[in-house]
């Protein structure tokens, strides 16, 4: 079947098939990468997208749901003019990523927290990452990096 | 995962008529169907998503009913359910943001899990699940792990809870499944209260009567005291073995009475 959705702001067409998940669809049929499968058995929150603004694991999700849908993907997050965004920048700050495989669904799951809770506590930051797994940075970094994008002080790694 | 035909009706009729084709399943959220697909445990040749019909979705309250639509999502109950706060805080805490964000009251009561924790809230409240066909009492709706009352073809189309007076839900989390290892919702209502465990019995959810009774009489953790749970019949696994299970069952019960009242 053919599917249309809007990802990252552009109208986009592709082809696939009903069990085609949205994670396969983003990356095969249309070539956007960074949302990373990692378990593919919705444990590790690598896959992390927005779907009609609300944050979802692409893993666990057929491509045909959808259709006609807002889809953000990590590609998604950049500023217009191609620079980092606070979220993403704040990462780089603070250290928030090791190996960086986590990192697209983590900072999807950072901007889908922030705008709903605009100055979490670093208990709503944890309990909000709850599907999130990280087997690199031992998560102190990633709390930091989501606080200071919160706008927050928090203390700087060392130098 | 094998291939299927996806299709995605607007009625509930339309969606009655997919699904009467054999081997057609009905999808929700997709937070269990999907997983059990890609292990090849669930094989339909063809999906029938609920997900474009509106009349499946939403939270209604009149007088002391709370009437939720089955593909309601957990995160939508955790925000909507006010009336029903025990409600709205269990839906909220079920799994991670985006397992919330997808899985659907329908999807999560169809299945049935033992450690589910709707199962619980629905049992406790003594509430009604309205299939397409006829409405359901929730003491005749569970049937044993991961199965229930519906027929094949029958779908859930919403729950009426009614609103008790004081209720919470109390889980134990098993940290890498988030699932709880064991849960005990208590609700009560003007004539007596209910008191429902998941994650405890091989039966799937069930109703601990005893403590009902002693807590009918006394509302307080106190009124716990003499009782015990027979570990006959719970569940035993790598993360707990049925006396620990009977044993926690006892603990979150006091402490969900505590909670609510
Ligand atoms: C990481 C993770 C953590 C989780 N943690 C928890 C937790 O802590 N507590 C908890 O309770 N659950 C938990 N879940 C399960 C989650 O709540 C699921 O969303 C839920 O069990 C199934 O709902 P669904 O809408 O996704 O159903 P689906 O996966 O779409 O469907 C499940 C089954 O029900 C059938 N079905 C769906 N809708 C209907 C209907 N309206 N009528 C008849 N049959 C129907 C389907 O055919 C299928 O057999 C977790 C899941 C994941 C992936
Ligand atoms: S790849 Fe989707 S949750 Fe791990
Ligand atoms: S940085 Fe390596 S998994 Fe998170």
């Amino acid at each position: 079947m053919k599917l249309t959705m809007h990802v990252n702001g552009r109208e986009v067409t592709g082809e696939a098939e009903g069990r085609t998940l949205l994670s396969a669809f983003l990356r095969d049929a249309l070539g956007l990468t960074g949302t990373h499968i990692g378990c593919d058995t919705s444990q590790c929150g690598a896959c992390t997208v927005h779907v009609d603004g609300r944050q979802v694991k692409s893993c666990t999700m057929f491509a045909a749901e959808a259709e006609g849908a807002q889809v953000t993907t990590i590609e998604g997050m950049e500023n217009a003019d191609g620079s980092l965004s606070v979220i993403q920048q704040a990462f780089q700050d603070h250290h928030g990523l090791q190996c960086g495989f986590c990192t697209p669904g983590m900072v999807m799951a950072a901007a889908a927290l922030l705008r709903d809770i605009p100055q979490p506590t670093e208990a709503q930051i944890r309990a909000h990452l709850d599907g999130n797994i990280c087997r690199c940075t031992g998560y102190h970094n990633i709390v930091k990096a989501i606080l200071a994008a919160s706008g927050q002080p928090v203390a700087m790694a060392a130098e | 995962m094998y291939n299927f035909d996806f299709v995605k009706p607007a009625t509930v009729e339309e969606a009655l008529a997919a699904l009467s084709d054999e081997d057609a399943q009905p999808l929700s959220g997709g937070q269990t169907l999907i997983p059990s697909m890609k292990q090849r445990l669930n094989a339909p040749s063809k999906l029938v998503s609920l997900l474009g019909i509106a009349a499946l979705k939403g939270v209604k309250t009149s007088g002391d009913v709370m009437e939720i639509g089955a593909t309601t999502t957990h995160a939508e109950v955790a925000a909507q359910a006010t009336a029903y706060p025990a409600l709205a805080a269990l839906a909220g805490a079920i799994g991670d943001p985006a397992v919330r964000n997808r899985g659907t009251l329908g999807g999560s009561l169809a299945n049935n899990d033992p450690a589910a924790c709707y199962p619980a809230a629905v049992l406790a409240s003594g509430a009604t699940v309205v299939t397409s066909g006829r409405e359901i009492a929730a003491d005749d709706f569970f049937d044993g792990m991961f199965t229930t009352a519906l027929d094949d073809g029958e779908i859930v189309t919403a729950v009426k809870f009614p609103i008790p007076q004081a209720a919470a839900y109390v889980k134990f989390e098993q940290p890498a499944s988030r699932f709880p290892l064991c849960g005990v919702f208590v609700a009560k209502y003007a004539d007596g209260v209910r008191v429902a465990v998941t994650g405890a019995s091989e039966e799937g959810v069930f109703r601990w009567t005893e403590a009902e009774a002693a807590l009918s009489a006394d509302f307080s953790a106190g009124a716990l005291t003499d009782l015990s749970l027979p570990a006959d019949g719970m569940m035993t696994d790598l993360h707990g073995s049925a006396e620990y299970r009977a044993h926690l069952v006892k603990v979150l019960t006091g402490r969900a009475v505590s909670a609510a009242a």
